[in-house]
């Protein structure tokens, strides 16, 4: 999302989805995973709107869809291609929108190879460190900046080790350009980005969507032709989707072809229009936005990489645009580095820009379970969340912790990432034993949010306050005060110490106040420093106050603006029933308090509604300012026919008709000139273990995708591979109403318990014959990496596909269960290999293959005896499904 | 009991068509009063389990929370709760939930209890030593200033409060290893 329009987050809101005259679901079965929001689905449906589900399950959102289209999992690549190839072939675009508001017209490098020139890659792939230079995808002239290009690699000495970390960065920020681009509005020129996107996709007809999803031509012609009745002036189409999307290791790229596609229909900015990003964690969103993650600072400023002498300046100049609002990041930046050094940050000193820790490639989650077995890394806290059931490939997350010197755990019960040293599945196979784990384990018992004061940043960006009721019991904690007494203990105790090295934490910013009996830390000075200061001490209004001369602090810069006035705007609670539909004094999004993005497109190149029916924001010519039921996501007084001077940076060179502020053109992205690690277009490979060949492309899987080699952690022969029968199946994963993730706050709960009990899988009732599988019974599923047992449910829910001329079967799992809680399961985890998405470093656990055979599974060292059989048999080795470029 | 009290008759000839009223109230329901009705006080939340980010309202009565309902008041939500969110009254205040800190030695077999303090000093030692042990001022010669020795995973389900406290903490300590579930 942030690659193709500027920000990385959904870009409208659960209640705009009731003016939307189409709502296709694809990747989510919202009905289900996102129960009450689905309630706005259903209004749209009221007001006769066609909701279509696309997914490989019969799902009660397919129930109450108006069409259900099974898909084979992994392909939804594929299928939206085909959609794009429909929408250009029969000039269903937009054409005023697709010219004014994105790069359809700008022209790319002449050195840009596609897939169509080289059979499913694109220019500059470097096999040897399976990555890509990707200066030819780059716009004609005026490349995207050399110090940002140079940025998005990792410093020389560490590539072919690892890989970039910043593609990510750029992903949710928007990479810099130069905003002067040539452009042919006529859309004509054979390099203008139209005419690629429109070759790129010429291959993906209805007929080989038919062939590779397994979707009749007939009813993909239908969904094409609903889609685009359904857009244009007067209508618009909204996309939702999930972790269906993103969970395969070319999930940033399936977004990507529905933000193209979007794109091309006019759809984003507009009411009833946009793509909602339907999160699973109360604060996903929010945990992006202030980033417990390695690549990102707060408001997805890049995690600076290692570079030999690079100072505050060469890292701006590297990582921030000429044009739009990341031309500003350098305010952003100092006073961030201000909230957190306070007075020890000065121009003098760099702002403490030398603190910062480096990265030198993937830090992320997977990469460091393989640190853990090799011994670098430690130490391990696990706050809230369960991978020794909930992470892909869940022996090694064990395993991993196994290695470790110490392990925290916070969690409100004794979870699986808790106990694996005592009652994990290696101590019952006996490849561990206790005695010998050296891992000293402390588990803290957590608050629960009915016991803290705090905001969650839901999957519309908004930040909601919760406040405590009671406070916690016994030594129950809210990891605030976790964090914040653990820094001013390790302050204490390096007091006086005169190492370099503690400098950053000597100076740290580490003043909060607390409050009552257990000493909380208030949680509204800590929302207040996120919000930020100016120099007299009084709270930021607005990110556009922010300054680079140190006399600001923001400890967030896109939630600045969330305490204004010196209110808590995230505990505003004015009933939704006395406010207009868009209900703007209901909590606070970020940025700016805007509820749909980019909504400069919802108005014409003129700033006129594109038509009363879907009217949001507009141009005021006597007022002389942009007005509309939402706050505009734009210069407030910029007029629609504004040209910036010559020179002009940063936000100043925005035009009146960059509806995209974030980007550094101003446009929407079709194509993406920079900012991914795979390409500048969404190509469809298929998943890494897949039953059947790319007919696409002699290219099997995306060529960049990231692999961890491991002996537990072989892949499977795809396609035509030999041994790629020895796994027959489809495996997905899903979830259910009444679990929540890996089961940490429900499979502990009676009530939802008694309501799901217990691990299952769902099969058609011809897989059952085939396999002889009874309903009610125990099946065992094996992959290379493990073998589970579960509950057959025999369904029509998962009818069988014609795909690539043979009958597939899927095999869906659902992936909450774990040995531990009441209600107890094997966990589908086992199953799941690690093969990443080059972009986000997220698995691919949505599309794999497996075998299912009736009855239970072995119990002891049998497990391991029954799937390395199954990986003899495969001719699995170290090297199966690692390739590049396949073998011609 | 009287015909006439039959609650299906009460249902049809009464004002109560839809059965959840005056209908279906008993002589033993009549003297039952809802336990939000006598509840010191109500404390807006929010659902901490999706991200659709329900509202929630939180009673709570003598010091203990006893009822949690929908919102409403909230315009994502309007009132409604699915079962994740109409069981966090279990997930709040249910037994399973642990209110001890538990310590695992090195090769022990079984949990000992700890207080709380001994444990955040033993933690921040732990941290302090490993970050010291793998402290790295560089890597093929380029500066990092950081530890890959001790890394963090979760934050999606932590306010973000929490999740603030965390990375700036990290940061400072030159912890880069810090992950959540936003890639799982
Ligand atoms: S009540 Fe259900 S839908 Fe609402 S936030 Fe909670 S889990 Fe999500």
């Amino acid at each position: 999302m942030g690659t193709s329009f500027g920000r990385g987050g959904a870009t409208t809101f659960l209640q705009d989805l009731q003016h939307a005259d189409c709502i296709v679901i694809q990747g989510s079965n919202m009905a289900e995973c996102h129960p009450v929001g689905f309630q706005w689905v259903m209004e749209a449906k009221a007001r006769g709107a066609t909701v279509i589900h696309v997914d490989p399950r019969f799902t009660r959102t397919s129930a109450l869809a108006d069409v259900h289209v099974p898909i084979r999992a992994g392909s939804d690549i594929a299928f939206l291609g085909g959609i794009v190839r429909y929408v250009i072939e029969h000039e269903r675009y937009f054409r005023d929108y697709l010219v004014d508001f994105t790069n359809a017209a700008t022209i790319v490098r002449e050195d840009l190879l596609d897939t169509e020139d080289l059979d499913g890659v694109f220019s500059g792939l470097e096999e040897g460190v399976r990555t890509y230079d990707p200066r030819s995808w780059e716009y004609e002239g005026h490349h995207v900046q050399a110090s940002a290009g140079a940025r998005e690699q990792p410093h020389a000495a560490h590539r072919g080790a690892s890989r970039s970390g910043r593609a990510h960065s750029y992903g949710s920020g928007g990479p810099p350009v130069d905003p002067r681009v040539h452009r042919d509005e006529t859309l004509a020129h054979p390099r203008c980005v139209f005419q690629i996107v429109k070759r790129h996709f010429s291959r993906y007809t209805p007929e080989m969507v038919e062939q590779i999803c397994g979707v009749p031509e007939e009813q993909f012609l239908d969904v094409c032709e609903t889609l685009c009745e359904n857009s244009g002036r007067d209508r618009t189409s909204a996309i939702a989707y999930a972790v269906g999307w993103t969970q395969h290791n070319v999930g940033v790229q399936v977004i990507r072809t529905a933000a193209i596609l979007q794109l091309l229909l006019g759809n984003i900015g507009r009411p009833g229009g946009g793509i909602m990003a339907l999160r699973g964690h109360s604060s996903i969103q929010g945990s992006t936005d202030i980033p417990t993650l390695y690549d990102l600072l707060p408001g997805y400023i890049p995690m600076p990489h290692a570079h030999h002498d690079e100072d505050l300046d060469a890292f701006i100049e590297g990582a921030s645009a000429d044009k739009g609002y990341w031309g500003e990041m350098r305010s952003y930046v100092v006073s961030l580095l201000k909230s957190w050094w306070g007075d020890a940050a000065h121009r003098d000193n760099d702002y403490c820009f030398d603190y910062l820790p480096r990265v030198t490639g993937d830090h992320s989650t997977y990469p460091t379970v393989m640190a853990q077995l090799d011994g670098t890394c430690k130490g391990y806290f696990i706050v809230g969340e369960n991978p020794a059931v909930g992470s892909a490939n869940a022996k090694m997350q064990r395993l991993g912790m196994a290695s470790l010197d110490w392990l925290v755990v916070r969690d409100f019960s004794l979870i699986e990432s808790a106990t694996w040293w005592k009652d994990g599945p290696e101590i019952e196979s006996g490849e561990l034993c206790t005695h010998d784990i050296a891992t000293e384990v402390f588990f803290f018992p957590a608050a629960a949010h009915t016991e803290k004061n705090g905001s969650f940043t839901n999957t519309q960006r908004l930040l909601q306050w919760h406040h405590a009721a009671v406070e916690p019991a016994g030594t129950a904690r809210s990891e605030l005060h976790f964090y914040a007494h653990l820094g001013r203990i390790i302050k204490e105790k390096l007091a006086g110490s005169t190492d370099e090295m503690d400098r950053p934490i000597l100076d740290l910013v580490w003043d909060y106040p607390t409050e009552g009996r257990i000493a909380e830390p208030s949680a509204e000075a800590v929302l207040r420093e996120v919000n930020g200061w100016n120099a007299d001490g009084e709270p930021l209004g607005s990110y556009t106050e922010l300054k680079d001369d140190g006399s600001t602090r923001c400890g967030c810069w896109i939630y600045c603006g969330c305490t204004a006035n010196g209110v808590n705007q995230t505990a505003r609670r004015r009933p939704g029933h006395v406010q207009s539909w868009v209900a703007p004094e209901w909590g606070w999004a970020w940025p700016s308090n805007r509820r749909i993005l980019y909504n400069r497109a919802s108005a014409d190149r003129e700033g006129r509604p594109w038509s009363a029916r879907k009217a949001l924001v507009w141009w005021d010519a006597d007022e002389g300012r942009w007005r509309g039921h939402d706050v505009p996501d734009f210069m407030a007084t910029t007029p629609p026919d504004y040209v910036p001077p010559q020179g002009a940076r940063a936000a100043a060179a925005l035009a009146g008709d960059d509806a995209f502020i974030m980007q550094a053109d101003g446009k929407g992205w079709l194509y993406a000139p920079a900012g991914l690690s795979d390409g500048p277009l969404p190509t469809h490979y298929e998943p890494q273990d897949s039953p059947v060949p790319n007919l696409l492309y002699t290219q099997q899987r995306n060529p960049v995708r990231e692999m961890l080699v491991h002996p537990h952690n072989r892949s499977h022969p795809s396609g035509t591979e030999p041994g790629a029968e020895v796994f027959p199946y489809v495996l997905t994963t899903f979830r259910l109403t009444e679990h929540h993730t890996a089961g940490g706050m429900s499979r502990w709960q009676p009530y939802l318990s008694e309501l799901q009990p217990e691990m299952f899988c769902e099969v058609s009732p011809e897989l059952a014959g085939e396999r002889g599988l009874a309903h009610g019974g125990w099946a065992t599923i094996v992959t290379a990496r493990g073998a589970i047992e579960a509950r057959v449910l025999v369904t029509d829910r998962l009818a069988p596909l014609r795909c690539a001329g043979r009958t597939i079967h899927q095999i869906a799992l659902p992936w909450h269960w774990g040995p531990n809680g009441t209600a107890t399961g094997d966990a589908a985890n086992e199953l799941v290999g690690i093969s990443l998405d080059p972009n986000s470093h997220i698995q691919g656990d949505k599309a794999f293959t497996g075998d299912i055979r009736p009855g239970r599974r072995p119990r002891g060292a049998g497990v391991r005896d029954l799937v390395e059989g199954y990986i003899r048999r495969a001719g699995i080795t170290e090297h199966t499904g690692t390739e590049v470029r396949p073998r011609r | 009991m009287k015909i006439t009290r039959w609650p299906v008759l009460r249902q049809v000839r009464g004002q109560d068509h839809l059965g959840r009223g005056a209908a279906v109230t008993s002589a033993g329901s009549a003297h039952l009063s809802a336990r939000t009705a006598s509840a010191d006080r109500v404390v807006q939340s929010v659902c901490p389990y999706c991200a659709v980010g329900c509202g929630q309202r939180v009673y709570v009565k003598g010091e203990r929370v006893v009822h949690i309902e929908g919102d409403p008041d909230s315009p994502v939500s309007r009132g409604r709760l699915c079962p994740k969110g109409s069981a966090s009254l279990q997930l709040t205040t249910g037994a399973a939930r642990r209110y001890e800190v538990l310590y695992r030695a090195p090769h022990a077999t079984d949990w000992t209890t700890m207080d709380l303090d001994t444990a955040m000093d033993m933690v921040a030692d732990r941290v302090i030593e490993t970050r010291r042990k793998t402290f790295a001022w560089q890597e093929d010669g380029v500066r990092v200033r950081r530890t890959m020795g001790i890394a963090s995973l979760g934050g999606a389900t932590l306010d973000n409060e929490e999740n603030y406290l965390m990375k700036k903490l990290y940061t400072a300590l030159g912890v880069v290893q810090v992950e959540n579930q936003a890639r799982i």
